[in-house]
């Protein structure tokens, strides 16, 4: 099952250059750009690992293409995404979010059901891979 | 190559009209009228524009495929003008479409190397990283490798320095700068860099009347004037700091110039008991320079050492 979250997850893998073009737009309009990993699909899981710092001060997305191809490197089999972070007044905020590298294969989520006083059942998902202790995910 | 970019290729290109088009007439115009000399470092400068123009023209119509090496390496005495142009090389790379955006970051080792295992190798890409779409200028490139001391790390800048030179062509442009002697012994140690960088540039020493001509365009830029005194004194100037230790050509000069403002500055407010015009507040004279330490055998220190020399 595909994982849907964030900007452009309906569409095909961005290529390089989809990123390049994305992530320029964010730069051209004052945002911070970050890249992040992770092996918990969740979505509720909002706390990425980081991989570096927030690109603050360059002027061009190639830096951000490179950072993107430096964690594939290493974290080729997880999730990577990159985020734009607006840190202007009201803003504050993350503006963009798309994920950039996925698992070959993302065996998708479960419902978790929790029977509760009375015959009340709670739900919940969770995705199958998190079964495996962190790191062991995605092979 | 497939029918539909066959049609789209033009059959045939107009060299002038790229040549107004891509306003590098005007950078190289610019070069000529606000670089005083450097005629050799124009003519590469412009040999390398019509390089890059006919390259264009050659990839528009579907000839050229690779983007040609522009990493450069500056080599010249101090002050011989090299972030100039440096800055003056990323606006053409900038106009021509070869960075994309055409900013100078300018470093030294000090940006590039760490001070402990570990710390070199972020460092530089942080840095190389910033300059990504623009040019990266190293100033006293030499500084990076240094062969009296084995562990240093400058060897580990260089060599990611190489690595992202060779796989991130399209984004960066590399120059190297420093003085001619030791930049050759920097590549004779890292013969690695010699073959990356194509277009090898020398600066040569401004002669006396260039100089001359720097420091009048630099007091015009500051809206003052020498009288006729002063420009005599500042000819005098030239011919002997020349002489003496340290002498960095137009950087000199300028520094020359900062203090004569500033014993103008002291001298009218010493002399003057009434109402200044804007002439006597803007005339560098004789006295202004004649004041200097270079007229009486340079600073003090370089003074002691030739005569306990002697």
């Amino acid at each position: 099952m595909r994982l849907r979250q964030g900007q452009f997850s309906f569409l095909p893998d961005l290529t390089d250059d989809d990123i390049r073009t994305q992530a320029q737009y964010a730069i051209d309009n004052g945002w911070a750009v970050s890249v992040e990993y992770t092996d918990d699909p969740h979505p509720r899981n909002s706390y990425w690992e980081m991989w570096g710092h927030p690109m603050f001060d360059n002027p061009d997305a190639a830096a951000v293409v490179y950072e993107v191809n430096e964690c594939r490197k290493e974290h080729g089999s997880k999730y990577i995404r990159v985020l734009a972070f607006d840190a202007s007044a009201g803003w504050e905020s993350i503006r963009m979010s798309f994920i950039v590298n996925r698992p070959a294969e993302e065996p998708g989520f479960r419902v978790v059901r929790q029977e509760a006083e009375g015959r009340k059942i709670r739900y919940t998902i969770e995705s199958y891979a998190v079964r495996e202790p962190e790191g062991a995910r995605y092979a | 190559m497939n029918a539909e970019t066959r049609e789209m290729t033009p059959s045939s290109v107009d060299l002038a009209a790229s040549y107004e088009e891509s306003g590098v007439k005007d950078i190289l115009r610019e070069l000529d009228e606000t670089l005083i000399g450097l005629a050799p470092v124009k003519q590469r400068i412009k040999e390398t524009a019509a390089l890059l123009l006919v390259d264009k023209a050659r990839r528009e119509m579907g000839l050229a495929t690779e983007t040609p090496t522009l990493h450069m390496s500056f080599t010249g005495n101090p002050g011989t003008g090299k972030t100039t142009v440096a800055l003056k090389i990323a606006d053409l790379l900038h106009r021509l479409g070869y960075v994309r955006k055409g900013h100078l970051v300018t470093v030294t080792r000090d940006d590039l190397v760490g001070q402990y295992i570990g710390h070199t190798a972020p460092k530089t890409k942080e840095v190389l990283k910033k300059a990504m779409g623009g040019v990266l200028f190293i100033d006293e490139a030499y500084y990076l490798y240094r062969p009296e001391n084995e562990r240093d790390y400058g060897q580990e800048a260089i060599e990611i320095l190489l690595q992202v030179m060779e796989n991130n062509r399209d984004d960066l442009v590399v120059v190297l700068a420093g003085y001619a002697d030791r930049m050759d012994r920097f590549f004779e140690s890292n013969p690695g860099f010699r073959s990356r960088i194509a277009h090898h540039i020398e600066f040569p020493d401004y002669s006396d009347d260039e100089l001359e001509s720097i420091a009048e365009i630099m007091l015009a830029e500051q809206n003052y004037v020498f009288d006729e005194g002063g420009k005599r004194a500042m000819e005098e100037y030239i011919g002997q700091r020349r002489a003496q230790p340290h002498f960095a050509n137009a950087r000199s000069i300028r520094n020359a110039l900062d203090r004569a403002r500033l014993r103008q500055a002291n001298r009218l407010f010493e002399t003057s008991d009434g109402p200044l015009d804007a002439t006597a507040l803007s005339t560098i004279t004789e006295a202004d320079i004649r004041a200097s330490r270079v007229f009486r055998g340079g600073l003090d220190v370089d003074r002691a050492q030739r005569e306990t020399c002697a």
